[in-house]
């Protein structure tokens, strides 16, 4: 059930957005619009451009080509103002590991100028369930709580937008269960807006309100699940992942 | 230019020193090796009766300056270098902090360490050699301010250079400085350099500070000349860095190294 409001301006838009290195294109004249409390599903083989993609959201690569709206802002000319309002989470990002849970969220929170900071961190750690980890030092987390960390620090500072690059691989099923209704719940009664990328077929579907696929940096297919299945006449999100992925010239 | 966020980079380091005995190290131990080694010289070099006029105060005096701008440098760099093992380079730019305001955290870091480093030193060198380098009087104060940016300088750089060429360039955080203290002339006096180098020791601020301080030690007159030299070439070297910096910083994006530096 989609909690996006189908005639709000798009809080993310994406326009013809390209990324070339050194004679190759990553990213290759891409367009896409993120609705206010909509979650977007970016599906995509490996190497497709999923997260070149969400580094040029959050600033930390350069556009060949293209522009980044967020909220009416350009990016490129309202980076502080944007990104005050955006965060991301991933697996395959850290934190300083000699800094315990609580004191890598102070200073995540004093980076964004958050007010109440001691009763922010309560929350978020009573939320996530990581009463347990607060005081533990980075560096002796399990991976499926470094995964919460790195969700906590995003949601503390109440983003209107977030990026979730694979923020559930390689976490055991009950971690990821509780990671996704969490997710959902907290999209819902925040209206947030979430980009979000998994190889999970299962979780992309659950998850997304539409998606888009991605290969070679192009969008191959666009719409939401059920429409995708039925477009490519596959039984469910993951036969089409194969046949879209194993096309050698893209379909 | 936000406050809060300089200050949320400061807590994050201080954070680190509180628990990190490698960090607690470069403050304590090094220094204090440093200045037994050279103390030990120094008064050998007196025994032997060597006619070096002052030899404690040149050599103790120099060790103790050097000593603040390879910690002003350090402190730059190496605040670079716990980001990028920490991997939390992506969770900093992502955020609104801007380059400047890092490189503002990165500077008032430095001068922390230099203030604690140098404090340690001056009452290590008062204890067990005797010698107050505090005795330079009010001179000292221009020099040390100038030896302080000259770190920042050596520090931006190293740290540009780190940032393009990732993990393989890690060593210069604690190399690159050596590069310039022959010509830095720390311990003897410029006139001992060939004419080349010479030429070349002018135009690094370093080089007249040392110059300065021995001014001071064997006339007891503030050599303003050489205070004038290091300051207007420190500012000027200062704004063509943090230019050069930004523009790495730049690069880095354009080419998508920022995401990757540290792998």
């Amino acid at each position: 059930m989609p909690a996006s409001d189908s005639m709000a301006p798009p809080v993310v838009e994406v326009r013809s957005l390209t990324k070339r290195f050194q004679g190759f294109t990553a990213v290759d004249n891409i367009s896409f619009d993120i609705k206010k409390g909509e979650i977007l599903g970016l599906l995509g083989p490996n190497g497709a451009g999923k997260t070149t993609t969400i580094h040029m959201l959050l600033g930390l690569i350069t556009p060949t080509v293209g522009s980044i709206h967020m909220f009416g802002l350009d990016l490129a000319k309202h980076r502080e103002a944007i990104l005050q309002q955006v965060n991301f989470s991933s697996t395959y990002i850290s934190m300083p590991f000699s800094l315990t849970v609580e004191e890598n969220l102070k200073v995540i929170a004093r980076l964004y100028g958050l007010k109440n900071i001691q009763q922010r961190i309560n929350d978020i750690v009573k939320k996530l369930e990581m009463e347990e980890i607060r005081h533990k030092l980075t560096r002796k987390l399990s991976s499926g709580q470094m995964s919460r960390l790195t969700l906590a620090k995003a949601l503390m500072t109440e983003p209107k937008v977030l990026f979730l690059d694979e923020p559930t691989a390689s976490l055991d099923p009950d971690i990821v269960n509780k990671i996704k209704s969490f997710l959902k719940e907290y999209q819902r009664s925040e209206g947030l807006s979430i980009l979000y990328t998994s190889h999970n077929m299962r979780e992309m579907e659950e998850m997304s309100d539409r998606i888009i696929f991605l290969q070679r940096g192009k969008i191959v297919a666009e719409g939401t699940a059920p429409e995708i299945i039925q477009r490519y006449g596959q039984r469910d999100l993951e036969e089409v992942f194969l046949k879209l992925a194993r096309e050698p010239n893209g379909p | 230019m936000s406050l809060g966020r300089i200050l949320a980079l400061l807590s994050r380091h201080m954070y680190l020193y509180k628990r990190s005995f490698a960090r607690l190290l470069e403050i304590f131990y090094w220094p204090f090796l440093d200045l037994v080694v050279w103390g030990f010289i120094t008064i050998y070099l007196e025994r032997v009766g060597m006619s070096l006029h002052g030899a404690v105060s040149f050599f103790l005096g120099a060790l103790i300056l050097w000593d603040v701008l390879f910690r002003a440098q350090q402190g730059i760099a190496v605040s670079f270098l716990e980001e990028m093992w920490a991997r939390n380079l992506m969770n900093l730019f992502a955020s609104p902090l801007t380059v400047g305001e890092y490189l503002v955290a990165t500077m008032t870091m430095s001068v922390l360490k230099v203030t604690a480093v140098g404090s340690l030193m001056m009452l290590f060198a008062w204890v067990f050699y005797s010698y107050d380098i505090l005795q330079m009087g009010l001179s000292l104060v221009p020099f040390i301010l100038n030896l302080v940016i000259s770190g920042w300088i050596i520090g931006v750089l190293t740290t540009s250079i780190i940032m393009r060429f990732g993990q393989q360039a890690e060593v210069l955080a604690w190399g690159m400085v050596f590069l310039f203290q022959p010509i830095s002339c720390v311990f003897y006096p410029i006139e001992v350099l060939p004419p080349v180098l010479q030429s070349i020791a002018w135009m690094v601020p370093p080089a007249h500070i040392f110059e300065g301080m021995r001014a001071v030690l064997t006339t007891g007159d503030l050599p303003v000349t050489h205070l004038l030299w290091a300051t207007g070439l420190n500012f000027g070297f200062l704004v063509i860095i943090v230019a050069w910096f930004y523009h790495t910083f730049n690069i880095c994006k354009d080419r998508g190294m920022l995401v990757r530096v540290g792998e």
